[in-house]
């Protein structure tokens, strides 16, 4: 299969007045074209700062470190200028539906004043024939045309995440990164989103990055997940790898599935993982989990564990799983 | 703690909660509506002393403003409630105070609900000004630390002179919860937001709750959208609709025995972390989003969404909760035959 993504040694960090924090630290994944890859772990793990870095828009005071490689279906994006990447890679090939998007539309201008400008934004268009473009977008992700009429007030949830969908996918990316798509949804708008997502994948032969704390719900999406962890990556494998009967590998994606409430299946208890992430400006040497980690060994804490390919298409970063 | 069936200690009874529409800016942008808003429309249920009860459903469903009502923070439009055996449904500005000691909301985003600037000894101190709660500085510090160690932030004293953003998630949670414990309540309400929150950091407060409701004996109100937490934590749940509560009983019963077709659909709806699912489009048994409590269907108010709706749903009066023995209610007119 092709690759629509390959990313290599990338660290990204955000220059603070307190020191640098270390958001992504020697990051490395591919995405094949076709494929839903699930970011996954707990907040503050870098699972947005890996999106934006993906359009090489790290919000500041963050910088792409020198030595990171990122290859966008085979092109080099890291040697882009600025201008490059606005003419033909953000937006165009690469689009993002960010966190929270839906309560960032502008309350005061219609959905379609809004859908329009940013059309316009980037294509030369007469208004009649954006309005129609725009129309037949509302139509793809189930919404009736008379939207455009519409403020954002007047709109459930499940609407206004379709709209921010739909806008996302005008110029016909190739990737679009969804940062927590459903995450203040309720089930049912959930699971009607995730239908549409899956449905417009196969329509325009799209890839997707798919962000989640909820790793019920990346099950049902992603064809691999990747499991962060303080800047880097745990864990990453195919779904079975990662779900299926023999379970994940690393200590942390085992606890973060035991922190999982199930509904189907009653358990006594839930358990959790004690402590908090840690400071990413002076993080913990060696296994950056170690100090929260159950299976910790004095290795775990002097050396850090390189990402292993443990079996085909499954990689660890952790001294216990090293034979 | 068990759980004494007849020792009820809120009954709500056909409460309701109707708002005027918006005047002034929703209408200069447009908005027509003249109707009221029925956000809670007649619901009734009892909470047992020491009991964990869920309410659970839809965004819109009436959950938050059924909350504000047990809390008293707004008046309702019709019904009653009875507190430890007491109608509080109308008190005077005294006893509400009161009544807000007894019963204490546990703000589950505790960002906004602590003073930044604030240490924690005093985010905890602060109530206990307000309420004008005797005794000295000593007394005070006292009461403090014994919070401090109900939430299991130990030794109290590493804790007490941090600031909010010098603790985690977790900890902030466990800091916001000392805080209404410090004052004895009976009850607690809980009112969980869709959340950001990520699961370890929720499971772990989930287990200090029920830690500290164990050890106290309290009663909880947990309102929630989430059914797997639901199951989890909750020992009777309500599930509402548009409003109404459509069906309730014990947890376990209401999951693995859904009676009405709402809850059957919420309960297909939540995603289990298992294989195979990627390339399946799921098969929602209902469409669309829920309407508008200003327009309340007729008959079953779920009928418009429901895949075994018939004539008769629409043409007939809403149906009223009703038991199917065992304590296991709903609210579906066709439940026989599904
Ligand atoms: N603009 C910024 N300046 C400084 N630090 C930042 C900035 N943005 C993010 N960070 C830090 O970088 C780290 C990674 O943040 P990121 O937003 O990528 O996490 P996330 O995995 O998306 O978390 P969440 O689940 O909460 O969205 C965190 O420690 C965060 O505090
Ligand atoms: N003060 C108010 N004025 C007018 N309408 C209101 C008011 N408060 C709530 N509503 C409406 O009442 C209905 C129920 O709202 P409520 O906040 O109780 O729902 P909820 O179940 O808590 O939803 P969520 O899961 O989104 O928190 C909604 O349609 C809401 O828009
Ligand atoms: S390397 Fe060590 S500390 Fe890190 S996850 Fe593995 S066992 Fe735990
Ligand atoms: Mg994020
Ligand atoms: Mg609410």
């Amino acid at each position: 299969m092709d690759k629509i993504l390959e990313v290599k040694n990338l660290r990204l960090y955000y220059h603070t007045n307190k020191g640098a924090v270390k958001a992504l630290d020697d990051v490395s994944f591919d995405l094949y074209k076709g494929e839903t890859l699930g970011l996954v772990g707990e907040s503050g793990c870098g699972k947005t700062t890996t999106g934006v870095a993906l359009l090489r828009m790290p919000s500041p005071p963050g910088r792409i470190e020198e030595g990171s490689q990122i290859f966008l279906d085979g092109r080099d994006i890291m040697g882009l200028s600025e201008k490059q990447i606005r003419k033909d890679v953000r937006w165009e090939e690469v689009s993002m539906v960010f966190q929270g998007a839906m309560n960032c539309l502008t309350p005061v201008y219609t959905i379609g004043k809004q859908m329009l400008e940013t059309l316009q934004e980037h294509r030369e268009m007469e208004k009649k024939q954006a309005e129609k473009l725009i129309k037949e977008y509302l139509g793809l992700v189930g919404l009736p045309p008379e939207v455009m009429n519409r403020y954002p007030h007047e709109l459930s949830g499940g609407m206004k995440q379709r709209i921010v969908i739909a806008t996302a996918l005008f110029l016909k990316p190739k990737l679009v990164v969804l940062d927590e798509p459903t995450t203040a949804l309720d089930v049912i708008v959930q699971a009607q989103i995730i239908n549409l997502l899956k449905k417009l994948k196969k329509t325009f032969d799209l890839s997707f990055i798919f962000i989640t704390h909820d790793l019920s719900l990346e099950a049902e999406v992603s064809d691999r997940v990747c499991v962060m962890y303080a800047g880097k990556i745990a864990e990453l494998g195919t779904n079975q790898q990662i779900y299926g009967k023999q379970g994940p590998m690393h200590p942390y994606t085992e606890k973060l599935l035991l922190a999982t409430p199930l509904l189907k299946k009653k358990v006594e208890t839930l358990s959790f993982i004690p402590g908090a992430p840690p400071d990413l400006i002076d993080p913990p040497s060696g296994c950056r989990f170690h100090p929260r980690c159950h299976k910790v060994m004095d290795k775990c804490k002097e050396e850090i564990p390189p990402l292993l390919e443990l079996e085909p298409g499954h990689m660890v970063a952790c001294w216990r799983c090293v034979k | 703690m068990s759980i004494n069936e007849n020792d009820v200690i809120l009954q709500v009874q056909d409460l309701k909660k109707h708002f005027m529409p918006h005047q002034g800016l929703l209408q200069s942008l447009g908005t027509k509506t003249k109707k009221v808003i029925k956000a809670v429309d007649g619901i009734s249920f009892g909470i047992r002393r020491g009991e964990i009860f869920g309410l659970i459903g839809e965004s819109g469903s009436g959950k938050t403003t059924t909350g504000k009502l047990v809390m008293k923070l707004i008046e309702p439009t019709s019904g009653k409630i009875v507190f430890n055996g007491e109608d509080v449904t109308i008190t005077d500005r005294g006893r509400t105070k009161a009544y807000r000691r007894q019963v204490q909301m546990i703000f589950q985003d505790p960002y906004a609900s602590m003073n930044p600037r604030f240490k924690i000894r005093d985010v905890l101190g602060e109530p206990l000004i307000i309420h004008k709660i005797e005794g000295d500085r000593l007394r005070h510090e006292e009461m403090i630390i014994k919070s401090l160690t109900e939430v299991k932030l130990n030794p109290p004293s590493d804790f007490m002179g941090r600031y909010p953003h010098m603790l985690s998630g977790g900890q902030r949670q466990r800091v916001a919860t000392a805080r209404t414990l410090i004052l004895n309540p009976m009850m607690l309400v809980a009112d969980e937001p869709v959340s950001m929150i990520d699961l370890s950091t929720r499971a772990e407060i989930l287990h200090m709750m029920k830690d500290v409701q164990r050890d106290l004996g309290l009663t909880y109100l947990y309102i929630t959208h989430d059914l797997s937490t639901a199951r989890y934590f909750t020992d009777r749940i309500a599930v509402m609709y548009l409003g109404r509560i459509v069906e309730m009983g014990r947890a376990d019963d209401v999951i693995d025995n859904p009676i009405h077709p709402y809850t059957r659909a919420l309960i297909d709806a939540v995603p289990e972390p298992e294989t195979g699912m990627v390339d399946i489009i799921k098969e929602l048994p209902i469409s669309g989003e829920i309407p508008s409590p200003a327009n309340i269907p007729p008959g079953c108010r779920f009928h418009t969404r429901c895949p075994y709706a018939k004539p008769v749903c629409s043409e007939q009066t809403e149906p009223e909760l009703s038991d199917v023995g065992n304590g296991h209610f709903h609210a579906c007119r066709r439940w026989k035959e599904l």
